[in-house]
C-alpha cells in the first residue's frame, strides 16, 4: 500500500529526514517509535503533503502511485488521513459543517455528488456514537475550546467519517488520560480491516497496549534504526532509545 | 466649477426649494454653510485622512437636487431589504421618502421622516434639543447639515420597546449622471427604551453616486441600540458615514459595520460616554477587492468613571484593495475603572493589498484597563494544511479559514436574519460554498 524509498526531506535547508525505507501493507498496523526530534512528526506530515518541507530525494509511493507532486488535499482523496497532533482551531465553522465540507470534497474529488443530507446525519450519528461522542458536541466550532482529550478523538471521528486506506495517528495519545485513551483506541480497532492499514507515531509505548502493532520501527535522528515485532515496543519502554544512538548501532 | 463652489452658490436655492418655518433649522443651516465654505472638503494633509483621499470622488459633477421617483416597485428593492421578518421600513430613492415602499408608525414610537420632524410642531421640542447636537464641526458634517432635508426620524418614548427591526434604505437610481446624497438621520432613545435598527446604502445604477450621510443618536439613561450597517454597494458608489452617539448612564448600544463592496468608504464612528457603567461596541468586518478603499475612523470618549468601550474590527483585502483603521480611544482624568478593548486583525491575500492600521490611545486616568492589539497577516499555513488534509481543495479551505476569521464579528449581531443574511453575504463573498448553520 505505501512504500517509501530513500526518503529524504528538509526544511528551511536543514535535513530532518536522512533516507526513510518503510513499506506498509494493507491491514498492517505499523509503529514508528523514537525520541523527541528524531523526525516522527515530519514523516507524517511529508506523507500527507506539507508544503513547507522540501522532499530533496528518494519517493513515497502509495497504491503505486508517486505522491511527491499531488497536493495534500489529492492524497487525502486518495485514502490518506493524517491525525493531527496539534489539530487547528476554526472558530464559526462547527464540527458538523467541516465535515460535510470534508466528505462532500472527497466525493466531489471521485465524481459523486454531494451526500444527501439525511444520510450524512446518519453517518455523522454512527461515528459519533461509536467514539461516545455527545451531540453538542458536534454544533460546537471545530476544536476550539476542546480539551486535548476531546481534540484527539474528534480526530479519530474524522477519520471513523472519511474511512482512509492509510491512517497515520500523529502522537494521538499525547494529552488523552487513560478513559479517553481506550475510547481513541477501541475507535482505531473498530476500523482496522484486511483494506486498510494504520501508522501510529508515539513516544511511548502505552498506545500500543490498546493498539496492537504488527511492526514496530524505532526512528533516531532522521532514519529509522531498527525495525521489529510488537515486543520491540516493550524492550524501548524499559532500555530508552539511549542504546539505539546511531552511533551506537 | 470645483464641487465646493458649486454647493456653495446653489445652496440659496436649496433653502428656497426646501424652506422650513422652523427658523432655527434656517439658522443652523446658514450657519453650517458658512463652515463649510470655511473649512471645505479634508484633505490628505489632515491627519485623520492622510490615508484616504476624497480626490478621486469628488471630480464628478454631482447632482444634489434631489427629485422623486415613483417608478420603483418593490420587487426591484426587495434584495436589499430584509424582507421575511417584520420591520418598519423607510425607503428613501435618490434621497427622496417613498411612501410606498415603506411602513412608518406613531404608535408609541415614531418612526418616520426628518423632513416632517424638522417642519412640524409636535417634534420641535426633540429637534431643538438634539438636532445637531452631538455631530462634531467637520467640513462633511457642516455640508450635510447645510442641506439638511431628509432621512430617518426615530423617537422611541420612554419605556418603549421598539416592537419590530427598522431598516432605513438608501436607494439611487441614476437617473441623473451623478448623484450627491446627503441623508440626515436623528435618532433618540428615550430612558429604559430599546431599538435595533439595519441600515443600508444601495445603488441601482453604474453612474457615480456619493452618499455624505450623516446620523447622531442619543441613547437616554439605560437605553439600548443597535445598529447595523450593511456595506455593499456597486463599484461606482462611494460613501462617507458619520454616525455619532452620545450615551447616557447605564445604556448599550452597539455598531456593526459590514463592509463588503463600494468603491470607497469612510466611516467617521464616535462615541461620547456621558455617565456612568455605559458599555459601547463597535464591531466591523470589511472584505474587498480590487480597487476598493474602506477607511474606519473609530473614536470612543470615555468621560466618566466605571464605563467599557469593546472594539473589534477584522479586515480581509484582496487584490488591491487598501484598508484603513484609525482606532482612538480618550480616557479622561476623571473616567476611572474605564475598561477599553480594541482589537484590529487584518489578513492580506496580494501583494498589492494593504492596510494602515493605527491605534491611538490618550490615556489621563490611573486606574483603567485599556488594551489594544492589532495585526496583520496572511492566512496560517498549518491552519491551511489541516484543513487541505482533510481533502478540501485549497481555494475552499482559504474561503472556510476567512470565514471563520471573520464569524465572532457576527456571532453578536442579535437579530438572526439579519445574522443569516450577512451569514450568507460573507459566505458568499469568500467563495464558500458549504451552508452553515447558525
Amino acid at each position: 500500500m505505501l512504500k517509501i524509498k530513500n526518503l529524504h526531506a528538509s526544511i528551511d535547508d536543514k535535513e530532518i529526514l536522512k533516507g526513510i525505507n518503510l513499506e506498509i501493507n494493507p491491514g498492517e498496523v505499523h509503529a514508528i517509535m523514537g525520541p523527541n526530534g528524531s523526525g516522527k512528526s515530519t514523516l507524517s506530515s511529508v506523507i500527507a503533503g506539507k508544503e513547507e518541507f522540501e522532499m530533496t530525494q528518494g519517493e513515497i509511493i502509495f497504491e503505486g502511485e508517486e505522491l511527491s507532486e499531488l497536493d495534500p488535499e489529492e492524497r487525502a482523496h486518495k485514502g490518506i488521513f493524517l491525525s493531527f497532533q496539534y489539530p487547528i482551531e476554526i472558530p464559526g465553522v462547527s464540527v458538523t459543517n467541516f465535515m460535510k465540507a470534508a466528505i462532500n470534497a472527497h466525493r466531489k474529488a471521485n465524481g459523486q455528488e454531494d451526500m444527501r443530507a439525511n444520510e450524512m446525519l446518519k453517518l455523522i450519528k454512527e461515528k459519533s456514537e461509536m467514539l461516545e461522542i455527545d451531540r453538542k458536541f458536534l454544533s460546537r466550532s471545530l476544536n476550539e475550546g476542546f480539551s486535548g482529550g476531546e481534540k484527539k478523538r474528534n480526530e479519530i471521528f474524522q477519520m471513523a467519517v472519511l474511512e482512509p486506506k492509510l491512517a497515520i495517528l500523529d502522537e494521538t495519545d499525547s494529552g488523552l488520560d487513560i478513559d479517553a485513551l481506550k475510547v481513541v483506541a477501541k475507535g482505531v480497532n473498530k476500523l482496522r480491516n484486511e483494506d486498510n492499514a494504520v501508522l501510529l507515531i508515539t513516544h511511548y509505548q502505552r498506545l500500543l497496549n490498546y493498539i496492537q502493532p504488527d511492526v514496530v520501527h524505532v526512528m533516531v535522528d532522521g532514519k529509522i534504526v531498527k525495525t521489529g515485532g510488537k515486543e520491540l515496543a516493550l524492550e524501548l519502554e524499559e532500555k530508552g532509545y539511549e542504546w539505539l544512538k546511531p552511533e551506537q548501532v | 466649477m470645483e464641487l465646493k463652489e458649486k454647493l456653495v452658490s446653489s445652496f440659496l436655492a436649496f433653502e428656497e426649494e426646501f424652506r422650513s418655518d422652523n427658523d432655527d433649522l434656517h439658522n443652523i443651516r446658514n450657519q453650517a454653510i458658512k463652515e463649510f465654505e470655511q473649512m471645505g472638503f479634508p484633505g490628505k494633509k489632515e491627519e485623520a485622512w492622510k490615508y484616504t483621499s476624497l480626490n478621486s470622488v469628488l471630480k464628478h459633477d454631482y447632482s444634489f437636487f434631489p427629485k422623486k421617483d415613483d417608478s420603483l416597485e418593490y420587487r426591484d428593492i426587495k434584495d436589499y431589504l430584509i424582507d421575511n421578518i417584520d420591520t418598519y421600513d423607510l425607503v428613501f430613492v435618490d434621497g427622496v421618502y417613498s411612501s410606498h415602499l415603506s411602513q412608518t408608525t406613531h404608535d408609541k414610537i415614531d418612526v418616520c421622516l426628518m423632513s416632517s420632524a424638522l417642519c412640524k410642531a409636535p417634534y420641535k421640542a426633540v429637534v431643538d434639543t438634539y438636532f445637531n447636537k452631538i455631530a462634531p464641526k467637520t467640513g462633511l458634517n457642516a455640508l450635510n447639515t447645510a442641506f439638511t432635508r431628509e432621512g430617518a426620524y426615530i423617537h422611541i418614548q420612554k419605556n418603549k420597546m421598539a416592537d419590530k427591526p427598522i431598516q432605513i434604505i438608501n436607494l439611487s437610481t441614476g437617473k441623473e449622471a451623478a448623484m450627491l446624497l446627503q441623508p440626515r438621520n436623528l435618532i433618540v432613545v428615550d430612558e429604559n427604551s430599546h431599538v435595533q435598527i439595519i441600515e443600508r446604502h444601495q445603488s441601482l445604477t453604474d453612474r457615480p453616486v456619493l452618499t455624505n450621510s450623516v446620523t447622531e443618536i442619543f441613547a437616554a439613561k439605560r437605553a439600548i441600540v443597535d445598529y447595523y450597517k450593511i456595506q455593499n454597494d456597486t463599484s461606482s458608489a462611494s460613501l462617507i458615514d458619520n454616525t455619532f452617539i452620545e450615551q447616557h448612564s447605564e445604556s448599550f448600544c452597539s455598531v456593526h459595520t459590514f463592509s463588503l463592496g463600494g468603491k470607497l468608504t469612510r466611516n467617521n464612528l464616535n462615541f461620547y460616554q456621558k455617565g456612568e457603567h455605559i458599555d459601547s461596541t463597535l464591531k466591523g468586518v470589511t472584505i474587498i477587492e480590487d480597487k476598493q478603499h474602506v477607511d474606519h475612523n473609530t473614536l470612543v470618549h470615555h468621560i466618566e468613571p466605571n464605563c467599557e468601550s469593546h472594539q473589534d474590527y477584522k479586515g480581509i483585502f484582496d487584490g488591491s484593495s487598501t484598508g484603513v483603521f484609525n482606532g482612538k480611544v480618550v480616557v479622561e482624568k476623571e473616567a476611572q475603572k474605564t475598561n477599553a478593548y480594541q482589537a484590529n486583525n487584518n489578513v492580506l491575500l496580494t501583494d498589492k493589498a494593504t492596510i494602515n492600521s493605527k491605534p491611538q490611545l490618550e490615556i489621563f486616568a490611573d486606574d483603567v484597563k485599556c488594551s489594544h492589539g492589532c495585526t496583520i497577516g496572511q492566512l496560517d499555513e498549518d491552519a491551511l494544511f489541516y484543513l487541505r488534509s482533510r481533502g478540501i481543495p485549497k481555494k475552499e479551505a482559504q474561503g472556510l479559514m476567512m470565514y471563520a476569521f471573520a464569524n465572532n464579528v457576527l456571532e453578536s449581531v442579535k437579530i438572526p436574519e439579519l445574522k443569516k443574511r450577512i451569514n450568507n453575504l460573507i459566505a458568499q463573498k469568500l467563495g464558500v460554498e458549504v451552508g452553515f448553520n447558525l
